[in-house]
């Protein structure tokens, strides 16, 4: 793609060579820093501007999944073969003492299911590998408290973000400095916008989970979610009967939290165009967001990535 | 698995996908006082340009109901118009566009804008980033985040209340950071009657004072933002006005800042070292254009090479310029680490120890002269202090008065002291060697923004030692230099073992641990300084102070035997740099 290098860089040049910064920023001032991996896009946007940032070298950390054992199958396949392929370190963790007392999304609600699964397995995580930074695919433009989120954005020793003891941050000067126990969240994907992920997956001929893609999948209609059936463990309320509709995922989390959009965009430019005419955002399919008013920002303050 | 691409798109997309790529990034901060309508501008521009969505919408007419339901202490005029919202009502102007924008609980609950937020605005033309920086509290701090990296600002202005002190100084601050296009909203234009001589004399007062400052341009826009005129649709309720919308001069502005005229610069952010034989130099051109084939210097060293190659992971390229990230090889094995900068042989960066600059004060805690911070200037951070303020600026009547310290929110020239000097040019030159933060060492908090001037404008350097190089070594018979043994868990007995071989061969010797200060003032003295310290940060520190201030360096193999470098370091006597 050296043929599109003019003088005058457009925005996702820019976007490029600011998250790169930012990368190998991370890795010169952190002494064990690791890259949350969850599979969906911006993961994987994540990780292939983390092989620009040090090619030709291999990179520099690990990835950790934080795995709530609930992803949809597609998942778990796309991300085994794609380690695999590129020779990639991964970690897998999950909370086994949560599984052992069988937390899951049906009997405990998506707050306590999220707080288990995700927050405290993410916690455990850190302290067992003693990361002191750690890579997320977060963008600002995602949710309203994600809107002041700091590109280095510290954690104090139990994990927590404090947005009121947030270190300003000017010009590209990141303060990396940490205490022992303390760590730091680092948002390289910051500026970036749900179409500039797209924008940039098309140029950069990016790999993602095909379920972003329409196809005919078995979902079902509850109180206007459309959840798809990916197995045998899915609880169906009395009256429900999955029914194959042709339909895509703007945003991939957990499958019995994430809804479904019907759309018949297959490849990455008519998502593209389905995304500009759309007038839903992406986060409107995330169940645990609308818990209540704020609660992204309360499970950050509790060391939710 | 991987995405499969179509060969043909329709050329309603292709031209959608072109039009996307190929617009330019603009970095806006959007400054004002409390009540100046400022979260309502940005969220009537957001939704103008349909930059919300549907769901967005609705979350906030919820949210909007919610608040009525629970009464809560919301000023009543928000309270009266979320209730209209509530109603349902789907005419824009009842909606309370401020709700868009202040997302943290604390700021629903009392009605404010606590922090920062930056918000994303595509138009056909421009991808704008929004810092949206709060008026009231802290708000030098807030703002000056905000402006770092802004091409351009927006200020707002109450039509009712004209040009206050707070306006000036908002100014005053967009100048100090840099900014060189500005934006006047004479806002609730609406509540003036649209009357055309309130905003002349508004747009004259700011005008006159805005050019003492330097910006490169300044416009006026007379506006309501709650009704929507003239910022992303000329208003039919001010006919007299013909200066465009908002939104058209947004638009209309130069690309960024253009940092590809200033001389290269390039700090070196990380060491490429896959194999023995590839070493590249990683960073962020931070200003200018870098070709292949370029004689280049290494600084503070001011070692000479060439450039070999450009490499990116897309290939080799042949130039490279402001803001790209790449990756340098050089022709020659020149020392180059993190915290180094690359220039041009004719044109380098000042390297400055003692400075002066504008400084913005953030901490908590009032500036302390006798307490260490770190100061990290591009990809270099060194220990610093500041020795004396000398004058603060006074944000009522932006006069200069004396001052002693400065506190929260303060600005003031200070006079400041590196322990390494900063490889940088003046801010007003060059806005990203320009820019330092200053740490607290302690507590490790930034509490401040710095903007370098130039060098200190003294000629006291610190008392210079009355012994020199030379004499030292006739006295002598050696020349000072750090020798860091390898971190091994028995470095400190290796450590004593050379120091008894070196000694008994005659030569003067200490053995220190870890404390890089010490061994500095020993190899000063004419010591061969045996250093063992395990913490990676400790050795680099050593390394790189060492390396500035041209003393003597030795970094012993963990293969070699105690034998084998009391050989090497007896028969140079130290004599190596």
């Amino acid at each position: 793609m050296t043929d599109t290098i003019h003088a005058r860089s457009t925005h996702l040049q820019e976007l490029e060579a600011e998250s790169i910064h930012i990368l190998r920023e991370t890795v010169a001032e952190f002494a064990n820093p690791v890259m949350l991996y969850s599979i969906g896009k911006d993961s994987q946007v994540l990780l292939h501007l983390a092989r620009k940032a040090f090619h030709p070298a291999p990179l520099p950390f690990p990835l950790l999944h934080v795995d709530t054992t609930w992803k949809f199958r597609d998942m778990y396949t796309f991300r085994d073969n794609f380690v695999a392929r590129h020779g990639l370190r991964l970690i897998v963790h999950q909370n086994r003492k949560a599984l052992a007392e069988g937390i899951n999304p049906f009997d405990h609600g998506s707050q306590k299911y999220t707080h288990a699964m995700k927050t405290q397995a993410l916690l455990e995580a850190l302290a067992l590998h003693g990361f002191d930074a750690a890579f997320g695919g977060a963008r600002r433009d995602e949710e309203k408290s994600r809107a002041k989120e700091r590109v280095f954005s510290f954690r104090d020793k139990h994990g927590q973000w404090d947005p009121r003891r947030q270190r300003p941050e000017l010009w590209n000067l990141y303060n990396g400095r940490v205490d022992a126990g303390e760590s730091m969240r680092v948002f390289p994907l910051s500026n970036w916008t749900e179409l500039d992920v797209w924008h940039y997956v098309l140029r950069e001929r990016i790999p993602v989970v095909p379920l972003y893609f329409a196809a005919e999948r078995p979902v079902i209609d509850r109180n206007g979610s459309l959840l798809m059936v990916d197995d045998e463990r899915m609880r169906l309320r009395p009256g429900e009967r999955p029914t194959l509709r042709k339909v895509r995922f703007r945003t991939l989390g957990c499958y019995p939290l994430s809804g479904a959009i019907e759309s018949s965009a297959t490849t990455v430019e008519s998502v593209i165009h389905e995304m500009v005419h759309a007038r839903q955002s992406e986060r409107q399919g995330r169940l645990i967001d609308h818990d209540e008013e704020g609660s992204m920002e309360l499970k950050k303050r509790e060391g939710y990535f | 698995m991987d995405t499969a691409l179509q060969a043909a798109l329709p050329t309603d997309v292709q031209q959608l996908l072109d039009e996307h790529s190929n617009r330019a990034l603009l970095r806006l901060a959007v400054v004002g006082s409390v009540d100046d309508g400022k979260s309502t501008l940005i969220g009537r521009l957001l939704y103008e340009c349909d930059g919300l969505f549907e769901d967005q919408i609705s979350a906030v007419r919820r949210a909007s109901a919610k608040r009525a339901a629970a009464r809560t202490e919301v000023p009543p005029e928000v309270l009266a118009q979320g209730l209209k919202a509530a109603a349902g009502a789907g005419d824009e102007e009842e909606l309370d566009f401020s709700l868009f924008t202040d997302g943290l609980r604390a700021e629903r609950e009392q009605g404010i804008t606590i922090d920062v937020a930056y918000r994303y605005l595509s138009t056909a033309r421009r991808k704008i980033i929004i810092a949206d920086t709060p008026g009231h509290l802290q708000y030098t701090r807030n703002m000056a985040t905000g402006a770092s990296t802004a091409d351009a600002g927006v200020i707002l202005v109450d039509a009712r209340l004209g040009v206050l002190p707070q306006t000036r100084r908002h100014a005053y601050i967009a100048s100090l950071l840099g900014i060189p296009y500005l934006a006047v909203v004479v806002n609730k234009m609406d509540l003036v009657g649209y009357d055309r001589a309130t905003f002349e004399r508004i747009g004259t007062e700011l005008a006159d004072f805005a050019i003492t400052l330097g910006f490169e341009g300044v416009r006026l826009f007379p506006v309501s933002a709650s009704r929507g005129d003239n910022i992303t649709r000329a208003s039919t309720r001010t006919p007299w006005f013909d200066g465009g919308t908002l939104l058209s001069w947004l638009e209309s502005l130069p690309h960024q800042r253009r940092l590809d005229g200033a001389p290269f610069r390039f700090p070196v952010q990380y060491v490429l070292r896959p194999h023995q034989d590839y070493r590249g130099l990683a960073g962020q051109v931070a200003s200018g254009t870098v070709r292949v084939g370029d004689e280049v210097q290494v600084l503070p060293s001011g070692r000479r090479t060439r450039v070999e190659a450009i490499d990116t992971f897309d290939g080799p390229r042949e130039e490279a310029s402001a803001t790209a990230s790449i990756t340098l090889r050089l022709a020659d094995e020149v020392d180059a680490s993190r915290g180094d900068v690359l220039a041009h042989v004719n044109q380098p960066p000042l390297a400055l120890q003692h400075l002066d600059a504008m400084l913005v004060w953030f901490g908590e805690q009032p500036l302390d002269a006798t307490r260490r911070y770190l100061v990290k200037q591009a990809t270099r951070t060194a220990p610093a202090h500041i020795e004396r303020v000398l004058w603060r600026k006074e944000l009522e009547d932006l006069s200069e008065v004396p001052a002693e310290s400065l506190s929260l929110n303060d600005i003031g020239r200070v006079r400041l002291v590196c322990r390494r000097p900063l490889l940088c040019d003046p801010y007003q030159e060059n806005r990203r060697t320009g820019a330092f933060i200053v740490i607290d060492a302690l507590t490790h908090d930034t509490v401040g923004a710095g903007m370098v001037l130039g060098p200190a404008e003294t000629t006291s350097r610190g008392a210079q030692s009355l012994v020199s190089r030379d004499e030292r070594w006739k006295h002598l018979g050696q020349s000072g230099a750090v020798v860091l043994l390898p971190a091994t868990p028995d470095s400190e007995h290796r450590a004593f073992a050379l120091e008894r071989a070196l000694f008994d061969r005659g030569l003067h010797v200490a053995t220190v641990n870890g404390d890089v200060e010490v061994a500095q003032a020993l190899a000063r003295a004419g010591l061969l300084v045996l250093v063992h310290a395990h913490a990676p940060q400790v050795r680099r520190t050593l390394r790189e102070e060492t390396r500035d201030t041209g003393t003597g360096w030795w970094e012993l193999e963990e293969s070699e035997s105690v034998e084998r470098w009391t050989e090497r370091l007896a028969s140079t006597r130290g004599n190596k740099s």
